[in-house]
């Protein structure tokens, strides 16, 4: 276990190391800083039937940042070490192959963690300042928070598995980001498509993060995206596990 | 403490190594010996745990480097060709994170960074950051790091690579102290770091062991068939001809700078040419500067096995 620790010490370590970490930091926080100014000037404007949570958390603003940033924060996990050869002294350290691959997944995962955590002070100012209730619950919090949980973990084992493929970051952010995007849209097929069969469109909605946020966010706890997100999530890691046993030494 | 057995390791297209098998013993310090390609870093990377040979075994302080691979990964410390480094750390900060990371007990991590920065010569720079390092520091905290949790055997890419002359005697020096606690496999496609440091010496060439033996055998056996050299102004004579005709000459290569010439030649085993090598150059009036027998070098030996270009 101290290992695994000490690995993943070095993981969370080698982000704040790195300058891209802060860019991809400075940029998330602007475009959810210009987002829920958006949305408050927005609602401040009418009546609205949905809470500032709710807003927030339902937008193309947020949903254009949150699909951008796991490529840029999983390209270099494998990718790099492949590049500088660093993976050659890793593993000859007696270090297990999971250990290994379980350091970058979690490293990835307390990074963009870290990403969201000012977002919650948003809406603690918003309730200091102006004495109302941001969210309909504190059940919305909990769900909205949980889904970016769920979500992030399953998109950060996508792209610890895209950057296991190659030592090429920019084509590891490509790869991912193309995965990713295609599972956001696949989501979307059942909004634009009206023709789809109805068994169709329960399996898309099992991809549709958009409407699984729009339940979430409004505190109704749905056990089927926990399930679906988090299996999916060790189906990753798992295949993410096998790629790299094949593909370590064949650099 | 490193057993190997008929090891092949086959990548897409080449097979980098063929049917290797030799043993080291506890202390001894191995020299492996090859142009580059041979397949030294193959051997070693298999040895180190880093991949599985195609076919084969090797073992590693009783471990089997493939079935039993952890435990022997934690009784090796391996430095790989380059060393390839994490830039973004400051060296100690990556001493303790190899050292933990290798399982040294948390209240010894402090003594044992301290130890080996101070064995390699890193007190100077532990603080700084590994991106600023020169190539010769990069070299010390790749050795810093294969010797942190105290391993029984050394594994050792190409140690000298890359620093100049003064670095590499400081290197060489280090690895011979180490020698008398460790077990060390080194490789190098240098000749007289083997002659030097190691106490055997196993010559690889196109994946196959070509000789093993203690550098002295080595050299004994082409001792007799050392060379000569000459240097002499010929005049309007080409002296390659000349020299040829000498029996006991094999063969003869010259190298022209001015007016003056030197002739490097390869003579045939017990034979001593330098008396007739006079009389030819009185005979022809050639101003002679330099005539002597060459003590026979490793390298000798190399070409002699490899009949290759050697580069040093
Ligand atoms: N990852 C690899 N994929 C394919 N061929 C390789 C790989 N690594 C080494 N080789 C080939 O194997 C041979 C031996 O290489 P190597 O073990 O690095 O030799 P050395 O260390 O003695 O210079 C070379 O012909 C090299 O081209
Ligand atoms: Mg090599």
């Amino acid at each position: 276990m101290r290992k695994f620790f000490t690995l993943l010490g070095r993981e969370v370590r080698s982000y704040f190391y790195s300058p891209i970490a802060y860019i991809v930091l400075v940029f998330f926080l602007l475009v959810c800083g210009v987002n829920f100014y958006f949305q408050i000037t927005y609602m401040n404007q009418r009546p609205m039937a949905y809470t500032v949570e709710e807003a927030f958390f339902n937008n193309v603003f947020f949903w254009f940042a949150f699909v951008l940033i796991f490529p840029l924060i999983t390209m270099r996990v494998f990718a790099e070490e492949f590049k500088l050869g660093t993976i050659e002294p890793l593993l000859t350290a007696p270090v297990r192959d999971w250990q290994v691959v379980l350091s970058k997944f979690f490293g990835a995962l307390i990074f963009y963690l870290v990403l969201w955590a000012p977002t919650a002070l948003y809406f603690l100012f918003f309730e200091r300042v102006t004495h109302q209730t941001a969210a309909g619950s504190w059940g919305a919090y909990w769900g909205s928070y949980l889904l970016l949980l769920l979500l992030g973990s399953f998109y950060i084992s996508i792209g610890c598995f895209a950057s296991v493929l190659t030592k090429n970051q920019i084509i590891a952010a490509i790869i991912s980001f193309a995965v990713i995007t295609m599972l956001f849209f696949l989501g979307l097929i059942q909004f634009i498509m009206l023709d789809v069969s109805s068994s169709m469109r329960d399996v898309l909605g099992y991809f549709s993060a958009i409407e699984h946020m729009g339940t979430l966010s409004r505190g109704i706890i749905d056990t089927r995206p926990i399930v679906f997100y988090t299996s999916m999530t060790i189906v990753m890691l798992v295949l993410t596990h096998q790629a790299f046993q094949t593909r370590k030494w064949r650099l | 403490m490193i057993k190997v057995e008929n090891l092949t390791k086959r990548y897409a297209g080449t097979t980098a190594i063929r049917d290797l098998s030799f043993e080291v013993g506890q202390g001894e310090i191995m020299g492996f010996l090859g142009p580059n390609g041979a397949g030294k870093s193959t051997t070693m990377r298999i040895l180190a745990g880093f991949m599985p040979p195609t076919s084969g075994r090797a073992s590693v302080a009783g471990f089997d480097v493939f079935s039993q691979s952890l435990q022997a990964r934690a009784h090796l410390g391996y430095m790989p060709e380059n060393v390839p480094l994490y830039n973004d750390m400051r060296v100690t900060e990556y001493l303790n994170y190899r050292a933990a990371l290798k399982g040294v007990p948390h209240r010894r991590v402090k003594e044992r960074v301290g130890d080996v920065q101070e064995l390699c010569g890193l007190k100077d720079v532990e603080k700084r950051l590994i991106a600023t390092l020169s190539k010769g520091y990069r070299q010390r905290v790749g050795l810093a790091d294969a010797l942190v949790a105290e391993p029984d055997l050394l594994i050792l890419d190409e140690p000298t690579i890359g620093l100049d002359p003064n670095q590499i005697r400081q290197v060489r020096e280090l690895i011979k102290n180490l020698g008398k606690q460790h077990t060390i496999l080194l490789s190098t496609h240098i000749l007289p770091e083997v002659e030097m440091t190691c106490s055997r010496v196993i010559i690889v060439h196109k994946g196959r062991i070509e000789a093993c033996d203690t550098p002295e055998n080595l050299l004994g056996q082409i001792r007799q068939a050392g060379g000569v050299v000459v240097e002499a102004k010929t005049g309007s004579d080409n002296g390659v001809e000349e020299l040829k005709k000498i029996s006991g000459v094999r063969d003869v290569s010259s190298d022209v700078a001015g007016d003056w010439k030197t002739f490097s030649l390869r003579v045939e085993s017990g034979v001593d040419v330098r008396e007739e090598i006079y009389r030819l150059a009185t005979a022809r009036h050639w101003t002679l500067r330099e005539l002597s027998q060459r003590r026979a070098t490793l390298e000798d030996v190399f070409v002699e096995i490899t009949h290759t270009e050697v580069s040093a």
